[in-house]
């Protein structure tokens, strides 16, 4: 037998030496080493990569990784009332189901002949969310809604050709982060005021800030900080009277009860898909959208990949296809608008199939469920000793902020003794928002039954007031 | 097996699926949400009496309503009209790196213990996923040479993207972000190398192949000044030739006051074969869904994972995930950070996939993963440049790396079938063939990239259904010209896609614009 043992790595079929030898004789050639020829023997890597040793066997290799994930403890285990920019939500077995087949899991960048089932899911998760947003434009999915939020500020600056664009304060800071760079050095960010009592847009500050070099007015409704913003329309009015755009950020799922921004004065609305049935997966499960009016002057500012439908050679077939492939990077690399490349489509699948399932009364009775459910907890959270409800003249959908400067404790504290009681509690937005106090954003969905949102009034109770209760 | 008689017999799955809102039948359900607790109803009402009257949405979205199983068969259908690698001997789709996504990596990736995960949560409930993620920084610094890793860019283009702000921020902190506002990149790079850069107002200046396909060093030269902020470049670039000069390329790029940034999305060819360290490149990044298996799915979620030298460290996106030797922590402490590029951590499951495929492989075994990607794409050169009318311009009687531009040039003044025809026509066996990125340097271009994948009975399967193809483009050409013939639909009418009065990009413009 031979000392070494030749291992054959089933995700290597052509590792078989007969298989090789038979291969490198066809090339004509003895080694594989000869196939690297211009590959010169300074840049050679000397060493062996220093990786640890493997585990291919796929019982050791599940069993280690299972180990270490093991170490994590989740929203699933625990209950969770973390919210800003990822959500928990209910996820519909069929999306996972559909996510999962291999076909769309491991299709890529086919025809739309052999690749028609992505193309056709594709245009008809657009379809979907175009009703949603009433609008009739929306892009094959991007990266996050950082991303979308950016691409939309760069096309408003392209459309107008200004180069200032007014962002609400109230925005999701790693938002805005992923916007100054992506900005950066061409456009140029101003920040709006809001109003620390209603949570809504500073419209004298507005005013102020708005100029002839304005390209857009973006803000996000419902906030990060949780506020439905009820001037819509004044705000889309001030920017439209000044020669720029109105932008709005939102939050697809809430858009069953609450009036979509195209119908509030947005030209171009934005947002994050993943509460569309996609899993957390610890903000792996983010995708951004962009819409707008089918008008020409938009469309051709899209930087992403427009899918439409189209007639075949064959009588009464739908076909699909890219919408003005020119206007894109991959067609041109210098004049396509921004970039495009590999984002998240699959989720743009799940999203459809999401809203399929959920049809017009799912995402009214949905809508309708987390309003009530978010109303309740902000309730019996209002009535513990030293906690205040933010913005409480304000309205909410899922998010609102739970200000603890009334108990002398900080949100870290706090969290910290609501985790030994197995709850996450809020997002702490203390540093972030500091202007508001020791806050946290608490989220609150149709996950969240009547027990879980009374455990937590309770655990809070306990953690802040318990001392007092004692003496 | 008869590989021939197979693919005669091959037809894609066709339904006849209507469009989704074809399916309606008002009143059908496909999921119901919970009740509400009446507990909850007595005290807060119907929920909407806190709404302004104005944001109350009056009329329900025009969604369809469908049944669960209809909603569901859709669904399947249209994966079924969907040519994934699971299905197919995927290497027509060159440079995308269509390899096999392990099942078990998509089995852990689902396990709760990841999907249920916060990206806020504290810090002690999250040591698990931290740790791999802190690991497949490890790993991918051996496999780099460089000394740190950043997972947030969702994509190869989201990656080039952090380079370009990296760069600009280092000639921003010297003062010179002005004056340095060029980036030098190939043409047989990456268009997203040109597209990406220009976000962060750079002018791109193109470096065309010269007559053995690489970049000439002459080239370089005359395009480097003290404009040149950097070099953002692909090696092997699409061609699968091998840049010998790529050390000297970024030494000029250096001398210049130039940041060298290396394009690895593929780098099936070169794992601990070369690597970026050794070639001098200040940054570089890898596509977890190409050379690291996790799935392309359809186009994303994915991860373009970015690495530097230390040098450039403080410009990385924050938060950075650190081990003090006892536990796994997020570092927003950078000095010099471009701030964020996506939302929290980056595509985390990918990061999962990744990691779980490099232990399983370990370092003998990727280096073999390099060897035979090169040894199955150097077999299938040496077996397209046997079929008539296909050549592989540049580089003659050269090895290439881990794919091939390959051209039908010759196919085409003889029989006038194009490259798209053929891509059309291999539909109907099964395959993809794709052509290529814009501009067409090569004419009429197609490129293959076998990966370590697909057996040898596989590979010369696929090379039976281009003879095949070819055959017929030469006895018949009609018949490839009219392709597809056997996929899920026929040639589409491609016009009104770019005909404002009549694309729609949604079914609502669909129905305006035909009056239904």
């Amino acid at each position: 037998m031979d000392k070494k043992k030749i291992l054959i790595h089933p995700y290597i079929p052509n590792s078989v030496p007969e298989i090789k030898a038979e291969m490198l004789n066809v090339i004509g050639v003895k080694t594989i080493e000869e196939l690297y020829e211009d590959i010169p023997e300074e840049l050679r890597l000397k060493d062996e990569m220093n990786l640890p040793k493997p585990f291919p066997s796929e019982y050791d290799l599940s069993r280690h990784v299972e180990q270490i994930l093991s170490k994590n403890q989740t929203c699933q285990e625990n209950l969770s009332f973390l919210g800003g920019d990822c959500w928990q939500h209910y996820v519909p077995a069929i999306c996972d189901e559909i996510n999962q087949r291999s076909e769309f899991l491991t299709a890529y960048a086919g025809e739309p002949y052999e690749d028609h089932g992505r193309f056709q899911t594709l245009f008809e998760y657009a379809s979907m969310m175009g009703e949603l947003l009433e609008m009739d434009v929306v892009n094959v999915p991007t990266y996050d809604w950082g991303q979308a939020a950016s691409t939309s500020i760069r096309m408003a600056a392209r459309i107008t050709g200004r180069t200032e664009i007014l962002i609400s304060k109230t925005i999701s800071p790693d938002r805005l982060s992923i916007i100054q760079n992506y900005c950066k050095p061409t456009v140029t960010i101003k920040l709006v005021e809001y109003n620390t009592t209603t949570g809504n847009l500073d419209i004298d500050d507005l005013k102020t800030k708005i100029s002839s070099k304005t390209a857009g007015v973006y803000f996000e409704n419902p906030s990060y900080l949780g506020c439905i913003e009820n001037q819509g329309q004044i705000i889309s009015d001030v920017a439209h009277s000044h020669g720029a755009l109105s932008l709005v950020g939102t939050d697809p799922i809430s858009l069953g009860i609450l009036v979509p921004p195209s119908n509030y004065g947005a030209d171009i609305v934005c947002g994050d898909i993943q509460s569309l049935g996609m899993h957390m997966q610890f903000g792996g499960g983010l995708a951004g959208f962009i819409a707008t009016r089918d008008e020409e002057r938009y469309v051709m500012e899209y930087p992403s990949r427009l899918f439409g439908i189209t007639t075949t050679a064959v009588e009464g077939e739908h076909g699909f296809g890219d919408v003005t492939y020119d206007r894109t990077s991959f067609h041109d690399r210098i004049e396509g608008k921004e970039f495009i490349g590999t984002a998240t489509a699959l989720w743009g699948i799940t999203a459809g199939v999401y809203l399929a399932l959920a049809g017009p009364q799912g995402m009214q009775e949905l809508g309708k469920l987390v309003l009530q459910k978010s109303q309740y907890a902000m309730k019996k959270l209002s009535e513990v000793q030293g906690i205040k409800i933010q913005f409480s003249q304000s309205s909410h959908f899922k998010e609102f902020v739970v200000n603890l400067d009334g108990t002398g404790k900080t949100v870290k504290e706090v969290n910290k003794a609501l985790l030994k009681k197995r709850i996450f509690g809020g997002k702490d937005i203390s540093i972030e928002f500091s202007e508001l106090g020791n806050c946290a954003v608490y989220c609150v969905t149709e996950i969240h039954k009547k027990e879980d949102i009374d455990r937590l009034v309770q655990a809070l109770d306990e953690c802040l007031n318990e001392g007092e209760k004692r003496r | 097996m008869n590989n021939q008689t197979r693919k005669k017999n091959f037809h894609q799955a066709k339904w006849d699926e209507p469009v989704i809102y074809e399916l309606s039948n008002k009143g059908e359900r496909g999921i119901l949400f919970p009740e509400i607790e009446q507990e909850i109803e007595d005290i807060v009402g119907d929920g909407f009496s806190k709404l302004p009257t104005s944001m109350i949405r009056q009329k329900p979205p025009n969604l369809p309503e469908i049944s669960q199983m209809r909603v569901l068969k859709h669904y399947l259908r249209l994966s079924q009209q969907t040519l994934g690698a699971d299905f197919n001997v995927d290497i027509g789709q060159g440079t995308c790196t269509m390899k096999y996504s392990p099942k078990i990596n998509e089995k852990l990736a689902s396990s709760h213990k990841l999907i249920a995960l916060h990206p806020a949560q504290d810090e002690d409930t999250v040591q698990g996923i931290l740790e791999i993620i802190y690991k497949l920084d490890l790993f991918l610094r051996e496999i780099s040479g460089l000394d740190k890793f950043t997972f947030q860019p969702g994509g190869g283009g989201q990656a080039i993207l952090a380079m370009a702000s990296i760069i600009f921020a280092y000639h921003e902190a010297n003062d010179v972000s002005e004056q340095r506002d060029e980036i030098i990149t190939t043409m047989f790079s990456h268009p997203s190398d040109a597209a990406a850069p220009t976000v962060k107002g750079y002018k791109i200046i193109n470096i065309y192949p010269n007559e053995d396909g690489l970049p000439d060093v002459e080239a370089l030269e005359k395009a480097v000044s003290n404009h040149t902020a950097g070099l953002l470049i692909t090696n092997p670039e699409d061609t699968g030739i091998f840049n010998p000069k790529i050390k000297e390329f970024n030494r000029i790029v250096h001398e210049a006051g130039g940041v060298c940034g290396y394009d690895q999305a593929n780098a099936n060819g070169i794992l601990g074969i070369t690597r970026a360290k050794e070639a001098d490149f200040d940054l570089c990044f890898f596509n977890l869904h190409k050379t690291f298996s996790s799935p392309h799915g359809c186009g994303g979620p994915a991860t373009g994972a970015l690495g530097v030298i230390d040098k450039f460290i403080k410009y990385l996106p924050v938060p950075l995930v650190e081990f003090d030797e006892e536990k796994y922590y997020f570092n927003y402490s950078v000095s010099n950070t471009i701030g964020k590029i996506r939302s929290f951590y980056g595509v985390v499951p990918a990061i999962l996939k990744a990691y779980s495929w490099i232990m399983s492989l370990g370092n003998v075994g990727l280096k073999e993963v390099s060897q035979i990607a090169v040894l199955n794409n150097n077999y299938l050169l040496k077996k397209i440049l046997e079929i008539r009318g296909a050549s592989a311009p540049y580089a003659k009687g050269r090895h290439r790396i881990e794919q091939v531009r390959y051209s039908w040039e010759e196919l085409y003044n003889e029989t006038g079938v194009t490259t798209e025809d053929i891509t059309c026509r291999m539909a109907d066996f099964g395959f993809h063939m794709w052509s290529s990125h814009h501009p067409f340097i090569v004419p009429q271009p197609f490129t293959l990239e076998p990966t370590e994948s697909y057996s040898k009975a596989e590979i010369d399967e696929y090379i039976a259904g281009l003879k095949r193809v070819v055959e017929e483009a030469y006895e018949n050409p009609e018949l490839v010209k009219s392709a597809p013939h056997r996929s899920v639909v026929h040639k589409i009418d491609t016009d009104s896609l770019d005909d404002p009065t009549k694309w729609a990009i949604t079914w609502r413009a669909y129905l305006k614009k035909n009056q239904k």
